[in-house]
């Protein structure tokens, strides 16, 4: 009876390393949650603190007539940048011009006419590593085919170099959207005798359009954002633009042109740009991402 | 009436009918692959020069003198190497722990969720918005740093003095917070793939959570978060405005982070709108480099993508 007591009484006896092992298997544990937390919640202190100060410099000199005056000279007061505002409009507007037809043409054909064909893979390749490609060069290659061949810095070839920067957003977004369109609204399509063309049109093209929409939207927030592929080609300038072919102003070159000055005033002024960017960027991806959802 | 003639006339027309749509289409498929090759050209061609002139020396030489037609890229491609590099060290364990954190229930969902709109924000706020916010913030604190590092940490040479401001730990960690987003979402994409009968098997011989993340779900998720790292280092390789603005733009060899030093991409950006002649053909050398560095770093990452993605397909 002893016997058999103290053997279950035993099995209740836990091994004290066990028990060490444990716990301390428990608390390593415990602290690589906190510790995984903490990492998380650290992410929070750069935006937030971005967000305060753009916020804190930017607004004291938010107001209408920041939209309507033109740059101040170097340490002189007032002035505004709406100049700066309807350039990085028209750049990007011109870059939509040119990308979004050739991206979404793109993608029709790889995945409508051709989907496995050699042509489509190696888009789909070349869209990835254009994605991947530094916006600088964008800028550059603007510098070789416009700049350098015109002579001169213009809003073409700022937009063509944004053109470039969201060709593949805009290609492989869509492609995107395109595969997204259910196979059977294409058969029955073809089923009422359509042709692939009045298929694509009527049918393919309406169903997909809220995801192309997202996808363009994308693209003009990254591009508005954007300043290496302008700082050479378009430039900046001090004044209202007359043409499409003289050096263009935009918000993102004048936010760098007067971080590096040393007068308080354009500082500030590089603030208030970066609040009216910060917004405009932020609408835009908050457009693309509930605006256009697919409804299904 | 008799039924129709199956070659009537309509059929007829509709087959041999060109599709001009189509044409179209491959068109502008064909205009996109080129895009790339025209670039490659476009940066040759105008390099072309310069290759002649200074061929691999222009690699090895730490010169950049335009006004004595002097050129040679290695502090900045040094200074590129050593900015991505450090970011990505710092970048590396948030990311991951992101990662992890979005992919576990720690804490509520909403919290997640918070978490990871906070992610997403910082991928949307442009370069430039960063350089101003690194001029204010990260410069002082890190000439604070340094100011106290070079004192009591004087023996170490990533150390020594004098500290600058504008030097290449600014430039790193800010890239760091810049490349969070690329490294968080696809480690995520990859931690999310792994099967969860994986992590139940472990639960079952006795695992704790972590025991599970480290020795089960990590590993098998490895290739991606390898993949992520390589894409994000691609991606601060070719960043430009923020470092522009906050590395100081320096072609001085340095062993210490507190001092200047510049990149491939800073020194295009800075020098690009007011070169002339040999120095253009030289600034364009330098981006052909740089083209090809992250190409490479790019293709790498996609691959390695590729290879996880066939490797976990089919299983759940």
């Amino acid at each position: 009876m002893d016997n058999i007591g103290t053997h279950s009484l035993d099995f209740f006896k836990t091994d004290k390393h066990e028990a060490s092992r444990a716990l301390s298997r428990s608390l390593q544990n415990r602290f690589l949650t906190l510790l995984c937390i903490a990492l998380s919640l650290a992410t929070l202190v750069p935006l937030v603190s971005i967000v305060i100060l753009v916020l804190k410099n930017g607004l004291p000199l938010l107001s209408l007539h920041i939209f309507t005056e033109l740059p101040p000279a170097a340490g002189m007061a007032g002035g505004g940048f709406g100049n700066a505002i309807i350039g990085t409009l028209v750049m990007v507007g011109i870059a939509l011009a040119i990308a979004a037809p050739v991206g979404i043409l793109s993608a029709i054909y790889i995945n409508e006419y051709a989907p496995i064909s050699r042509l489509a893979k190696t888009v789909r390749l070349v869209a990835k590593l254009l994605t991947g490609i530094p916006s600088i060069i964008c800028g550059v290659f603007a510098f070789a085919i416009v700049v350098m061949r015109t002579g001169y810095f213009s809003a073409y070839a700022g937009g063509v170099a944004l053109a470039v920067l969201m060709l593949p957003t805009i290609l492989l977004t869509a492609e995107q959207a395109l595969t997204g369109v259910q196979s059977a609204y294409r058969e029955a399509s073809y089923g009422l005798g359509a042709t692939r063309f009045q298929t694509i049109i009527r049918v393919v093209l309406p169903d997909a359009l809220p995801a192309i929409m997202t996808g363009i939207m994308l693209a003009v927030a990254r591009a508005a954002g954007e300043t290496a592929p302008l700082i050479f080609t378009a430039l900046f300038s001090q004044y209202w633009a007359n043409s499409l072919s003289e050096p263009t102003a935009s918000l993102s070159v004048l936010i760098y042109n007067f971080s590096t000055v040393p007068f308080p005033h354009q500082i500030q002024m590089a603030w208030t740009a970066s609040l009216v960017l910060v917004a405009f960027v932020t609408a835009a991806n908050i457009i693309a991402q509930t605006a256009f959802s697919r409804k299904h | 009436m008799s039924a129709p003639d199956p070659e009537s006339q309509p059929i007829a027309d509709f087959k041999s009918r060109l599709d001009l749509f189509r044409l179209l289409c491959q068109a502008a498929a064909a205009l996109a692959v080129l895009t790339l090759g025209w670039i490659l050209y476009e940066i040759i061609y105008g390099a072309w020069p310069s290759i002649n002139k200074f061929g691999w020396n222009f690699l090895t030489t730490a010169a950049w003198v335009p006004n004595r037609e002097k050129f040679g890229v290695l502090p900045f491609i040094i200074g590129t190497v050593a900015s991505s590099g450090i970011a990505i060290l710092l970048a590396f364990p948030l990311g991951i722990s992101i990662a992890i954190f979005l992919n576990e229930n720690f804490l509520a969902r909403p919290v997640r969720q918070t978490v990871r709109f906070v992610v997403e924000m910082l991928a949307s706020i442009p370069s430039v918005v960063y350089g101003l916010w690194g001029i204010f913030v990260v410069i002082p604190l890190v000439k604070g740093f340094g100011d106290w590092a070079t004192v009591h940490l004087s023996g170490v040479p990533i150390f020594s003095g004098p500290a600058y401001g504008n030097s290449l730990l600014t430039a790193s960690i800010v890239l760091a917070i810049m490349i969070l987003p690329t490294i968080t979402a696809i480690s995520r994409n990859s931690l999310a793939a792994v099967p969860h009968t994986l992590r139940e098997g472990a639960y079952a011989l006795g695992a704790t959570r972590w025991e599970a993340i480290l020795g089960v779900i990590v590993p098998s998720a490895a290739p991606g978060l390898v993949a992520a790292t390589i894409l994000a280092l691609g991606r601060a390789m070719g960043e430009t405005m923020a470092v522009a603005m906050l590395i100081g733009n320096s072609s001085r060899l340095s062993w210490s982070v507190l001092s200047p030093s510049g990149t491939l991409a800073g020194l295009l950006a800075n020098q690009f709108g007011e070169a002339t002649g040999m120095q253009v053909n030289s600034l364009m050398y330098a981006a052909l480099i740089l083209v090809l560095i992250t190409l490479l770093v790019n293709l790498a990452g996609e691959a390695i993508l590729r290879y996880t993605q066939r490797k976990t397909a089919g299983i759940h």
